[in-house]
């Protein structure tokens, strides 16, 4: 327990340092109470109590003393950056030990107060953690719902008001939030509180059946997908401009993320230089429509999506053919390469009288539909979200094909697959341009959206945030694209003032989510079983000469 | 990868590839002798412009080498590509500014300028043995049975947190590393002046690398690790503990590029949390290239490397009548990456890399 303590001791005093705690602190979880800087410290002391009670054996008694220690242990660590401050100059070296961050570390107190203050504030929740360790599930589940819920209202609260905007909602609005602040104790309460007990109910309602709405299965699937249209259509005239423009960056990722899902996800390619094809189809788009010095056809943006696609798709096939015998981790490396060979040409002087080296492509026309100009993100929220649906339906009609059979069959193994007869070149072709031509899709619409392409809006990085959205989505499976968008690039892009630190955040998820849930948040079905197959076989090999533990509690 | 014979489709097709691979290679040859016949024709450099590239050159392929020393290994040892590798680089020498500027601040670093580089590099060499290890703790050792993609994304995830770990508490400004008056100006060495920089860092990265090498081939902790790279279960019944020597691996490895951080510094006088990344990839380059898992190998391929990236420019591209060939370096040693890795897996004196992991 004094371990568990020191690891998650040393992981506030880093989230301190880093400046993750000193951003968040800028919002009310509850207004003139509670920050989510005071927060996350407070979950990393509630945490370190309940795994220090999870790992102890024994009694209740000596339970809930690991949780105590494994509580106050990180509230000593933070005590002692409070006191090493008072000592030595942290501020030559850590750019965000500022006096901000350390007013809300020691509350404002003399040194050696906050020390002993931030040892019993740690403890108390330790002990909070552990006693939540001792319990049910079934108590503990619609506890932790309650309180993630009333964090979010906190972290969300821009978009909350934003949304009650309305005259009508102004009442909700100001019972939920104190003017220019964070929400209101009521409101936090009362949200947290019905989200606990919606929690709660919620397996019950589940367990028992419900005459009263029974339908059919396929009218339900019907109204389902009803009430999602609507809900699309509403959204961007709910939330204003930013929320589309929000919207239309997940979507974009979602193509992206669509794209390569089939090479990942189905054909087991894993592909780091994806983000060239989207650069591709962007830049054909760009060179096609401009209406700047580097425009060449001046073309319509309708005209110049199909050949983008085209292009996009016969870039993939064209990288693809070299990569054809490489596997596994060399592939990754491989098509890095070449993801940063595109980008560099791009870059370069010697392409820039085509290309217009890093000023890129300017002056791209919104395009034009029926002689209505789709300009602002309300506009192109709507293209995305026909581009991503009709996306997602060739990924979904492509899974179950013939050729998406084959491409889990060399995921699988490429050995075994090329016996049965599957033709891997072929295959391997179509997974790399077929994903590039969804890509090339994306870059097209982002091409309008900003109006210009330069190459620096093509990094790795966003071959890596769409590898990482697949995964945290969960690999090979559609909705999860989805999902995994809206989680890893939307959330980051409503809380932008937190910008900083999403790529922190995006590693520290992709390492837990290979870690704790390696088949993402929802996975398609064949790599859920796979997995806890191995898992139950495991538990089973783990469990079995143990003898089961005494009692669940 | 051999194609059935009796099914006539299956060959053209692969002809179709073949043909396609043996352009590309035409294309690379053909752009390389075009561009440095153009060159030599143009005249436009100096033969002591040409030793200067070569021995920046090597130089920076010292540098590669120490940081391929640490992929290298831990290939050897785990089948796996530390993709986080080039961050464990960065990390020591961006901590290591933090010493190095109180040092220069105070004169300390001009009044003892050796004995402030053994300082600093051993305190970089600390920090980055500190990251790789906790890599390995946090990241890959609970996956070690897992499938092979799940470590390669832990990698990327735990190389991409180090990055904005390192950005949030060092900041996002380049830092300028503190220059030291007795490497500055040349040496004259066989009638050629050398910057004494360069000089400094081929010799110590040299020697690291004999010490290093030494220690893998004579003590019994380095035969222990030779002995898991060849085979972990039958080293785990000879009495030797896999994973402290996995994690000793690491150990070294972090070590290594924690130096070779230093060496960064020393030539490029500026550290930033972003500087792992392109070095990162090209020692990995040169690892591969060196064939992977070999480490004599991988300090060849590390020199190789720094040559062809270093002259490359001038010599292939600069008689292209391409402007600015400088800014074409890191395409130059991207495409080798690529080459290599399609043509030779095995890299140039690999041969432990079987068919079935290229």
């Amino acid at each position: 327990m004094w371990r568990v303590g020191l690891v998650f001791g040393a992981v506030a005093c880093f989230l301190s340092l880093v400046g993750l705690v000193e951003a968040l602190h800028a919002r009310w979880v509850v207004d003139g109470w509670v920050s989510a800087g005071q927060a996350l410290l407070l979950g990393v002391f509630l945490a370190s109590g309940w795994v220090a009670a999870r790992r102890s054996r024994g009694g209740l008694a000596s339970r809930l003393g690991a949780g105590f220690v494994g509580g106050a242990t990180p509230g000593f660590c933070v005590g002692f950056l409070v006191w090493l401050r008072s000592q030595v100059d942290l501020r030559s070296m850590f750019i965000n030990a500022s006096p901000v961050l350390f007013q809300l570390l020691s509350g404002g107190r003399p040194v050696h107060v906050a020390w002993i203050g931030a040892v019993g504030v740690g403890g108390l929740l330790g002990l909070v953690g552990a006693s939540g360790a001792a319990l049910p599930t079934r108590v503990v589940g619609p506890v932790l719902v309650g309180l993630g819920a009333g964090v979010s209202l906190g972290l969300f609260q821009d978009l909350v008001v934003l949304i009650l905007q309305p005259e009508g909602l102004a009442p909700i609005r100001d019972w939920l939030f104190v003017a220019g602040g964070g929400p209101t104790a009521q409101g936090a309460a009362v949200v947290s509180v019905v989200s606990a007990a919606v929690a709660a109910v919620r397996p019950v309602l589940r367990a028992r059946p419900t005459p009263v709405l029974r339908l059919p299965r396929r009218a339900q699937r019907v109204l389902w997908g009803l009430v999602g249209v609507a809900l699309l259509a509403a959204l961007p005239l709910a939330g204003g401009p930013f929320v589309a423009q929000v919207l239309v960056i997940v979507g974009l990722y979602t193509l992206m993320g669509q794209g390569l899902n089939l090479e990942v996800g189905l054909a087991g390619l894993l592909d780091l230089g994806f983000v060239a094809f989207f650069a591709i189809g962007a830049y054909t788009v760009g060179l096609l429509t401009s209406v700047g010095e580097h425009g060449i056809a001046h073309w319509s943006f309708w005209a110049a999506v199909p050949v983008a696609v085209v292009v996009s798709l016969i870039a993939g096939v064209i990288l693809g053919i070299p990569v054809l015998g490489i596997r596994g981790d060399y592939l990754a490396i491989a098509t890095l390469g070449f993801g940063e060979i595109v980008r560099l040409l791009v870059l370069s002087d010697a392409l820039r009288p085509w290309l217009g080296g890093s000023q890129g492509v300017l002056a791209i026309p919104k395009p034009v539909l029926a002689g209505f100009e789709l300009s602002g993100p309300q506009h192109l929220y709507y293209l995305t979200v026909v581009a991503s649906a009709v996306v997602a339906y060739v990924a979904w009609r492509l899974q179950d094909s013939r050729l998406g059979r084959a491409w889990i069959a060399i995921r699988e193994d490429e050995d075994v697959a090329e016996a049965l007869g599957i033709n891997l070149v072929s295959v391997k072709l179509l997974a790399y341009g077929l994903g590039a031509a969804f890509a090339g899709v994306g870059g097209a619409i982002f091409a309008v959206m900003v109006g210009s392409v330069f190459p620096h809006s093509f990094q790795l990085l966003i071959s890596i945030q769409v590898l990482a959205l697949i995964i945290v989505g969960g690999m090979g499976s559609i909705p999860g694209v989805i999902v995994g968008s809206a989680v890893l690039i939307g959330l980051p892009e409503l809380l932008r003032e937190f910008g900083e630190f999403r790529f922190l955040v995006y590693g520290a998820a992709l390492v837990a989510m290979m870690l704790l849930r390696p088949e993402g948040l929802l996975p398609a079905a064949v790599q859920r079983r796979e997995l806890h197959a191995l898992e139950e076989e495991k538990e089973a090999a783990v469990v079995a000469p143990e003898a089961a533990p005494e009692g669940g509690c | 990868m051999t194609a059935g014979t009796s099914q006539r489709p299956v060959v053209r097709r692969l002809n179709f590839v073949d043909a396609f691979l043996w352009a590309f290679r035409l294309v690379v040859v053909a752009v390389v002798v075009w561009g440095t016949v153009g060159t030599l024709r143009l005249g436009r450099y100096t033969g002591e412009q040409w030793v200067d590239f070569v021995v920046f050159g090597l130089a920076q392929g010292g540098i590669y080498a120490l940081i391929a020393l640490g992929y290298t290994m831990v290939y050897g040892i785990l089948r796996m590509i530390n993709f986080a590798h080039g961050e464990v680089f960065m990390s020591g020498a961006y901590t290591a500014y933090f010493v190095a500027a109180p040092l220069a601040a105070s004169g300390f670093l001009n009044r003892h300028p050796i004995l402030s580089l053994l300082l600093l590099v051993v305190v970089a060499a600390a920090v980055s043995l500190g990251v790789a290890v906790l890599v390995e703790r946090v990241a890959y050792r609970p996956l070690r049975r897992a499938p092979r993609l799940v470590p390669l994304i832990t990698a990327i995830g735990a190389s991409f947190f180090l990055q904005y770990a390192f950005r949030g508490l060092y900041g996002s400004g380049f830092k300028a590393y503190p220059e030291f008056e007795l490497f500055k100006g040349e040496w004259q060495f066989l009638g050629v002046g050398i910057l004494r920089t360069q000089a400094v860092v081929l010799v110590s990265a040299a020697a690291l690398m004999f010490a290093l090498y030494q220690f893998v081939m004579r003590t019994k902790v380095g035969k222990a690790m030779r002995a898991v790279s060849e085979d972990k279960d039958a080293a785990a019944l000879m009495g030797i503990n896999v994973d402290r020597i996995i994690v000793l691996t690491f150990a070294i490895g972090g070590a290594a590029a924690g130096a070779a951080g230093i060496l960064y510094a020393l030539v490029f006088k500026q550290v930033h949390f972003f500087m792992g990344f392109v070095p990162g990839i090209k020692a990995f380059t040169a690892a591969v290239l060196g064939g992977i898992g070999n480490i004599p190998g991988a300090m060849l391929g590390g020199l190789f490397l720094g040559v062809v990236e270093s002259v490359g420019p001038a010599l292939f591209l600069d008689g292209l009548g391409i402007p600015a060939p400088y800014q074409l370096k890191d395409v130059i040693a991207f495409t080798m990456l690529v080459m290599v890795l399609i043509f030779r897996p095995q890299g140039i004196l690999g041969e432990r890399l079987a068919a079935k992991r290229a």
